[in-house]
């Protein structure tokens, strides 16, 4: 009997860990690889190139978790973003000063993000169409809105403020590795510490078994959407900020399945019921290290696809053969 | 003895390192019914599943009309002609009855392409011959419960099954449905097919078996002739102690009219549900599967809509749309279905425990769960109702049968419900889970909690119930008070036919 609990525990022990041992095999192996790698600066830009991603994965973790998915993220981003440059230009010219004019933009992309992520719920929990087909419609509208808003071009911001904080570190983290950090502390501890994680890990587990147990179930899938949509604006504003500029046919492109390959290799079973935030973050930076290392290397980046099909496929993988 | 159809060597089946079977050598006799009885975890379903090739034993030898087999994989049974009928039902929904009874041994033409009609027409040869009147091109959703499981008879004698195993096949058949599947099973049995019968249900056991083999946490007791063993000493072998009475005493509910439904209607399902329930009362709804009595609670709880008709407690109208209106409004369920509808197979004990409420166990500010406040409430439980589990961060996966209703039961119960419906509580468990399960819901009503009883099981009803409704075709046919509370008179209204007569 002791035995076995002993095996139980540590079994849902290398499950949680797996994804953070993973990393740690990684990280040894490149730093073997390549003297480069375990340079402060090369690592702190592999976190600042997965933190765009990093963000929006956050949110994919929930919506995965309550048993949906949201493709429309990528799009979504462009959108956002296009919106939020069209807001700063704009405002620019009514007040004529940065310092109205930024934060008056900011505050645009999150409300669109909300509002965005609002619809996609809103469609998926009233309309009861399944998530993959209504985000997949909202994918095209929002790609297609952008494209149309700059004939498919680039929007530049006017402003000269815009593309400061962006770029900027604080002590020695950049800006958008550390809110990426901050988002995943808080979000750890709605899942795991207050009832709306509870229950939305019940609606993922069995709707219907929520909704017997007095669960508000739309509610809570909606909520998912809703910060999804939200944390990908406050990564279109990071990235955004970054180029002081949007491109309507890049930005974003590929995103959503990156987002979700890191939600999966972070160990947040596809089925949902339950996740592992942390975990996300841990998925994006090996997505990261990944990509870095094939480019050290100097493998062709068209093989990079390949290589981050073979991950995800592989880490599912292992994760069936451990249950 | 050479009539020996099937044998088992030292059958040992361990998962990760616990062992479920111990040396199980058994006999199945050629042409006979071969009842198997044990508690939940007693290691039946598990034995069956060995037989049939969807669990490959650990050690042993299995011999199959004296030659020893390796079964690796069902389609392996399924060439030497052993066909199990499972628990949980195994056909395709979307598919007809024939697409299913001709699942993976479809009959096709020359030229690759499904002979429907050869299968169409085989099928209901079948069905004729089960004396069953069921359309072989019906799809299974439009089934009932009953109809499917005669599908799956259908299904496993369709293949020359020598050996017939089924597993606990009347948990969802009413009494009436059961005397058509027991007249069918011993037609079967005359044919010469031998049928390995699984049940908790004793007297069905000793009603239908020719002889009975009794497990107890993984080792056989015993194998008796039916007519050697009473069905005491099969319950006392089973649990392995002495079995006091069943069902507790009752005790008279208080006069105090606590919860009442007016004219409650949904169109097309149930019709002018009208009752009221006293406080400590516990009343019970009987009738055949589909006479509206699940739907008449799914409606209390607002998850179906009530075209019309008024709910009061205490004599106020509530409204209640959603089941949170419900549990605000102090009514709760344990319902029948319980991994469709009731507990989280990958939540702990905890976790399930305080699903319902977990509102009190939160702060408002920012619904932060008080874990410690939990683990007390559900040591509680753990300790009230004696719910064997390893610890209380245990998934409810690893928790036997009746242990996971126990927990569903607290679930139910954890928001202090004035109403309690319990939906079928005891499906599913045995023996020794099922008498617990009947005094803990009887102490509850002492306390006060009024409680809607639903079960297809006539004893129960008859045992714990203060006042019976018996429903049919989603109407009330009539209320049995007392001494009327009789399994005959319930039989006559819930089928509308005296038996016998």
């Amino acid at each position: 009997m002791i035995k076995a609990i002993i095996a139980r525990v540590k079994k849902s022990q290398s499950e949680k860990y797996a994804v953070f041992m993973a990393l740690a095999v990684l990280f040894i192996i490149s730093a073997i690889l390549s003297p480069y790698f375990i340079r402060i600066q090369n690592l702190l830009n592999i976190l600042r190139q997965v933190s765009y991603v990093g963000i929006i994965a956050l949110g994919m973790t929930f919506v995965i978790i309550s048993g949906g998915i949201d493709l429309s993220v990528g799009s979504l981003m462009a959108f956002i973003g296009a919106v939020g440059i069209l807001t700063l230009n704009y405002l620019m010219t009514v007040f004529n000063n940065e310092y109205l004019a930024i934060p008056g933009a900011i505050l645009a992309s999150l409300i669109m993000g909300i509002l965005s992520g609002a619809l996609n719920g809103f469609l998926i929990t009233r309309g009861r169409i399944a998530p993959f087909i209504v985000t997949l419609g909202t994918m095209a509208i929002f790609r297609s809105l952008s494209l149309f808003m700059a004939n498919a071009g680039e929007i530049r911001s006017v402003s000269g403020h815009y593309g400061e904080f962006g770029m900027n570190s604080i002590w020695f983290l950049p800006v958008p590795v550390l809110i990426m950090l901050i988002i995943a502390a808080i979000l750890n501890i709605i899942l795991n510490s207050t009832r709306y994680g509870r229950h939305l890990c019940a609606v993922g587990s069995n709707p219907r078994v929520a909704l017997f147990s007095a669960i508000n179930v739309d509610r809570i899938k909606f909520l998912s959407y809703v910060l999804c949509g939200f944390t990908v604006s406050v990564s279109a504003v990071m990235l955004t900020s970054r180029f002081n500029a949007v491109s309507t046919s890049n930005t974003g492109m590929g995103f959503e399945l990156d987002a979700i390959t890191a939600v999966i290799i972070g160990g947040t079973p596809f089925t949902g019921g339950r996740g592992n935030v942390w975990g996300t973050i841990v998925g994006v930076v090996i997505l990261g290290i990944i990509n870095n290392m094939l480019n050290m290397l100097g493998i062709s980046p068209y093989l990079q696809g390949t290589v981050k099909g073979l991950v995800i496929i592989s880490a599912v993988y292992m994760q069936r053969q451990k249950s | 003895m050479n009539n020996i159809l099937l044998k088992t060597q030292d059958i040992n089946k361990e998962f990760s390192s616990v062992a479920v079977l111990k040396n199980i050598n058994i006999e199945v006799i050629r042409g006979e019914i071969l009842g198997i009885i044990g508690e939940n975890g007693a290691g039946k379903s598990v034995l069956m599943k060995v037989l049939s090739g969807i669990y490959t034993p650990t050690s042993g030898r299995v011999i199959f009309e004296k030659k020893p087999v390796v079964i690796k994989d069902p389609l392996d049974a399924k060439h030497l002609g052993i066909s199990l009928i499972p628990q949980e039902f195994n056909l395709i929904k979307e598919l007809t009855v024939y697409d299913n009874v001709f699942l993976s041994s479809e009959i096709r033409k020359k030229n690759g392409l499904l002979n429907k009609k050869l299968m169409m027409t085989h099928t209901n040869e079948l069905l004729r011959e089960l004396g069953v009147e069921i359309k072989p091109d019906e799809q299974i959703e439009n089934l009932s419960i009953a109809q499917k499981q005669m599908v799956e008879i259908c299904k496993a004698i369709s293949v020359d099954a020598k050996l017939l195993i089924m597993d606990e096949p009347t948990t969802v058949l009413t009494k009436y449905e059961i005397e058509i599947l027991f007249k069918l099973m011993r037609r079967l049995k005359e044919q010469g097919t031998t049928i390995i019968f699984i049940s908790h249900k004793l007297k069905e056991v000793k009603a239908i078996c020719d002889r009975v083999s009794i497990l107890r946490d993984g080792e056989l007791i015993c194998s008796e002739m039916i007519e050697n063993i009473s069905v005491l000493e099969m319950a006392q072998r089973m649990v392995g102690r002495e079995l006091n009475q069943v069902f507790p005493k009752k005790q008279q509910p208080e006069d105090e009219v606590v919860f009442e439904a007016k004219g409650l209607t949904v169109s097309g399902v149930i019709e002018n549900i009208s009752f009221q329930i006293r406080k400590g009362e516990i009343l019970g709804f009987a009738g055949l599967v589909g006479s509206g009595r699940t739907e008449v609670a799914e409606t209390i709880l607002g998850i179906r809509k009530h075209s019309a008709g008024k709910l009061y407690m205490h004599g106020k109208e509530i409204t209640i749309k959603t089941p949170k209106d419900a549990v605000k409004n102090g009514i709760s369920y344990l319902s029948e279905d319980r991994q469709g509808c009731g507990i989280l197979t990958n939540f702990s004990v905890i976790q399930n425990t305080t699903l319902v409420s977990l509102d009190a166990y939160c702060n408002y500010l920012f619904g932060y769960v008080n874990r410690k406040k939990e683990e007390k409430s559900a040591l509680k439980y753990k300790e009230q109702f004696d719910i064997k589990t390893e610890n209380l961060d245990t998934r409810l996966e690893y928790l036997s049968g009746g242990n996971q209703q126990k927990v569903s039961l607290a679930k139910s119960i954890d928001s202090e419900p004035i109403i309690l419906i319990a939906d079928e509580p005891t499906r599913g468990v045995d023996v020794s889970a099922k008498q617990e399960i009947y005094s803990l819901i009887k102490s509850l009503a002492e306390k006060g909690l009024s409680c809607i009883f639903i079960s297809s099981e006539q004893e129960e009803i008859i045992g714990m119930c203060h006042r019976v409704i018996v429903m049919k075709d989603g109407k009330i046919m009539n209320t049995l008070v007392n001494k009327k509370i009789k399994e005959e008179e319930i039989m006559f209204l819930a089928t509308g036919v005296r038996e016998g007569a």
